[in-house]
């Protein structure tokens, strides 16, 4: 296939994948804010949902106070925020109608759907409650897109393709919120008797929708490095950095196999998925989560890069 | 201006006999089922993600083209007709491009002016004593037709260089079926579904003679901002080909090659869709990023064949089209089944004199112009455009040719009022391959919606309806 269409729609499903993600951060935040401080409501949950969403330079510049009004227009709405939820939809469309060809008719629809209702939406007279029905309908956005080229695509390159933005986009998601909160998971934050941190912890886990799936896994009451565990390294939870490397590694391998030639992406994410694979969540604090997770972001990127040179140009 | 003849209602007030059983449903069918439809059809298309860009209209980039769902019906004879007027004019296209590129004998035997072809912007000096391969130009035709009595067809214009619309062709049947399926079992319609196919068998057919013996076709787009890029990802996707940037192909050893998530792969048949201007910086406009650096001495390698060919301009402009009943006659020693409009060239002064003296009874085209751009329509213009018009032909007569404002036929179609009358033409695709001539029925009919309005053109507010060959 043409490498500017497997460009397209890797591209495709990672800004699909992105405003799924922030429309999660958006609403656990919301959440967390709600709460009063007794209950660890710092009030800063704001400024941290910019954070996460790695937009925080593109927000100063826009907005001064971080409050729940301008963050939520700035990740949501903004068309200067290049990875706000319209401009990802905006961009995933683009890039699917230059591609027209290589996706499904359903997948196509998903998405172009998605960017005509869009217009209806009009950040300047919407309520809580109407923004809350709207970030549902982001995520029903992804899920009708994913589920289309689950259910449509042929097992070939361009699915590949698609599914490794897809991981890709998620793993560095799930990265960036243990990036930013990394600190609220860290044991000498932890009390004796029930933490203040609770709640940040319980709304890591809503923004990769795993707070159930933490005690069906787990079967304990909340601990920070139970949810560090989840996150990164437990196969069994479909948004942690091991899952996602699973599939990258699967997914690279199948091209490979197709085109009977292993290369530097396929070696990258190998390794990738070895270090994740043989070590245990206490020896990851050990040598220091922040560290960790830092160098876990660089080597994602490292392997998108590689990715694109490979495959892309 | 005459009364114009309609299709439907004809001119003795009884209906003609294609659309009687169409005019019967028109009749009883109930209103709302009918709104229901419409409304059908519209959401389907914006689903699908037909649209068209206008340029020079900031509001949308992408605007729906409406549709009628009333059909234009044709009977077999009529067609038939057609067909043949169809295959020797555009074979008198491709044997007039391969002359003037080649022997030049129409000049020499004076059948036209010299100038008009030499001074043409789009002829290609490049292309002269060049041979392409299977010694066909013009792969691809949209030739407009206009009716304007039951037994009257013009040629309006012969589209040689990348004309589009077939999509539409195809979409509306494929709405028409979808919606109207008690239309279809009481009419025999001649099918269009297998154009995909003919236009691929012609681009295999047309491969160079060293290409391999299953040959790489790819489409070549200007990009999603084109108005007619819905066109190119649907006909790609149809024919099972890539669609291409300029950026995803390059040349290397005069090979054209594409980049392709396994490295390079060699392409041999490139379906254009991008004008000769903008195919080549090395070759023509320098600032051209839509184009393929180096593809015009592939080209001229003989290891690619382009679709159309390169200097097809030539033929379709305004001034050489009024030279086309001739052409016909040298090329195939016949006499024309299709015939023009009647032409005043503005370059003869006798002409001019005289379209000066009838202009707001004249509709006048700029011998280069496209799409309902820059012309005018004498009847319906203000005092001020015609006055703007005699300056622009006392400047440059030869840019101008001018034509009787024709009484273009009618057919019954939607409008706010319910159903009425509005003018139509036709644009069918001609297909030329190295094996054989292709035509599917029909084409795509275009239709001016507002009332007496003879503009068709979808950049300036036309619609388009199914066309119906009937095969009983």
């Amino acid at each position: 296939m043409l490498s500017r269409t497997a460009d397209n729609l890797y591209w495709v499903s990672r800004y699909i994948e992105r405003a799924e993600f922030l429309a999660r951060v958006l609403d656990a935040t919301a959440r967390l804010a709600t709460l009063p401080a007794a209950y660890g409501g710092a009030g800063n949950e704001w400024r941290s949902a910019v954070l996460t969403a790695g937009a925080a330079d593109t927000f100063d510049q826009h907005h001064g106070a971080a409050n729940e009004r301008t963050v939520c227009e700035f990740l949501a709405f903004n068309p200067d925020n290049p990875s706000s939820i319209r401009n990802c939809f905006e961009i995933a469309r683009s890039n699917a109608r230059a591609v027209r060809t290589a996706l499904t008719g359903e997948m196509w629809e998903a998405i172009n759907g998605a960017y005509l209702e869009l217009r209806k939406y009009d950040s300047q007279k919407m309520t809580r409650e109407e923004f809350a029905r709207f970030l549902e309908w982001v995520k029903s956005v992804s899920l009708a897109f994913d589920g289309s080229a689950y259910r449509s695509m042929l097992r070939s390159d361009a699915y590949w393709f698609s599914r490794m933005g897809v991981y890709i986009e998620r793993a560095d998601n799930t990265a960036r919120i243990l990036d930013v909160k990394y600190h609220v998971l860290l044991p000498e934050t932890e009390r004796v008797g029930g933490s203040l941190d609770y709640f940040q912890w319980s709304t890591i886990l809503r923004e990769v929708s795993a707070l159930t799936a933490y005690h069906w896994v787990y079967r304990e009451s909340l601990k920070p490095w139970l949810v560090a565990d989840l996150l990164i390294l437990n196969r069994q939870m479909p948004r942690s950095l091991a899952a996602s490397y699973e599939n990258i590694v699967r997914f690279l391998d199948e091209i490979g196999r197709k085109y009977g030639r292993q290369g530097p992406s396929q070696r990258l994410s190998r390794s990738i998925l070895t270090r994740l694979e043989n070590t245990t969540i206490d020896e990851v604090f050990k040598t220091g989560l922040h560290e960790f997770i830092d160098s876990f972001i660089v080597d994602n990127n490292k392997l998108g890069a590689a990715i694109t040179d490979q495959y892309l140009l | 201006m005459a009364l114009a003849f309609d299709e439907m209602n004809g001119t003795d007030g009884a209906i003609r006999e294609a659309y009687v059983g169409l005019k019967q449903w028109l009749d009883t069918v109930p209103a709302d089922h009918i709104a229901l439809r419409r409304s059908q059809a519209e959401l389907f298309f914006r689903r699908i993600g037909i649209t068209f860009a206008v340029y020079g209209d900031a509001e949308a980039t992408e605007r729906l083209i409406p549709f009628d769902i009333i059909p234009r019906v044709l009977t077999k004879p009529e067609w038939t007709k057609l067909e043949k007027g169809l295959i020797q004019r555009v074979t008198a296209l491709n044997a007039f491009l391969g002359d003037v590129y080649g022997a030049r004998e129409c000049l020499k035997a004076g059948i036209l002016p010299e100038d008009l072809v030499y001074r043409n912007p789009g002829f290609r000096p490049e292309m002269a004593g060049r041979r392409v391969p299977h010694d066909i130009y013009v792969h691809i035709a949209g030739i407009d037709i206009v009716r304007v009595d039951p037994d009257t067809f013009y040629v309006l214009e012969d589209n040689a260089r990348t004309p589009s619309g077939v999509s539409y062709m195809l979409e509306n049947r494929e709405v028409m079926m979808r919606l109207f399926p008690e239309l279809f079992t009481e009419h025999r319609v001649a099918p269009v579904e297998n154009y995909p196919d003919s236009l691929l068998a012609t681009l295999r057919s047309v491969a160079p003679r060293n290409a391999s013996r299953d040959p790489v076709c790819v489409l070549l787009t200007p990009g999603q901002f084109n108005s007619a890029f819905y066109e190119h990802s649907f006909l790609a996707d149809k024919l099972g080909i890539e669609l291409v940037e300029g950026s995803d192909l390059f040349v290397r050893d005069d090979v054209v090659f594409m980049r392709t998530t396994q490295g390079p792969q060699r392409v041999d048949v490139i379906y254009r869709r991008i004008d000769d201007d903008f195919l080549d910086p090395l070759a023509f406009r320098p600032d051209s990023i839509l184009g393929v650096p180096g593809l015009m001495s592939a080209y001229m390698a003989g290891n690619v064949t382009l679709c159309n060919a390169v200097g097809t301009g030539v033929a379709d402009d305004k001034a050489v089209y009024s030279y086309m009943p001739e052409i016909i006659r040298f090329f195939t020693g016949e006499e024309p089944i299709l015939n023009n409009v009647p032409t005043w060239r503005c370059r003869e002064k006798d002409a001019l004199s005289y379209v000066l003296d009838h202009l707001p009874e004249l509709v006048v085209k700029e011998v280069n112009g496209s799409g309902g751009y820059g012309m005018l329509v004498g009847p319906h213009a203000s005092r001020q455009q015609i006055e703007e018009f005699r300056r622009k032909l006392k400047m440059a007569p030869d840019g101008f040719i001018a034509q009787p404002t024709l009484a273009l036929s009618t057919c019954p179609t939607f409008v706010a009022s319910g159903v009425a009358p509005r003018h139509v033409d036709l644009r069918p695709f001609v297909l030329s391959g190295s094996d054989k001539v292709r035509i599917v029925p029909g084409g795509l009919t275009r239709v001016a919606l507002k009332e007496g309005s003879l503009v068709v053109n979808s950049s300036q507010g036309g619609g388009t309806k199914d066309t119906w060959v009937l095969d009983a």
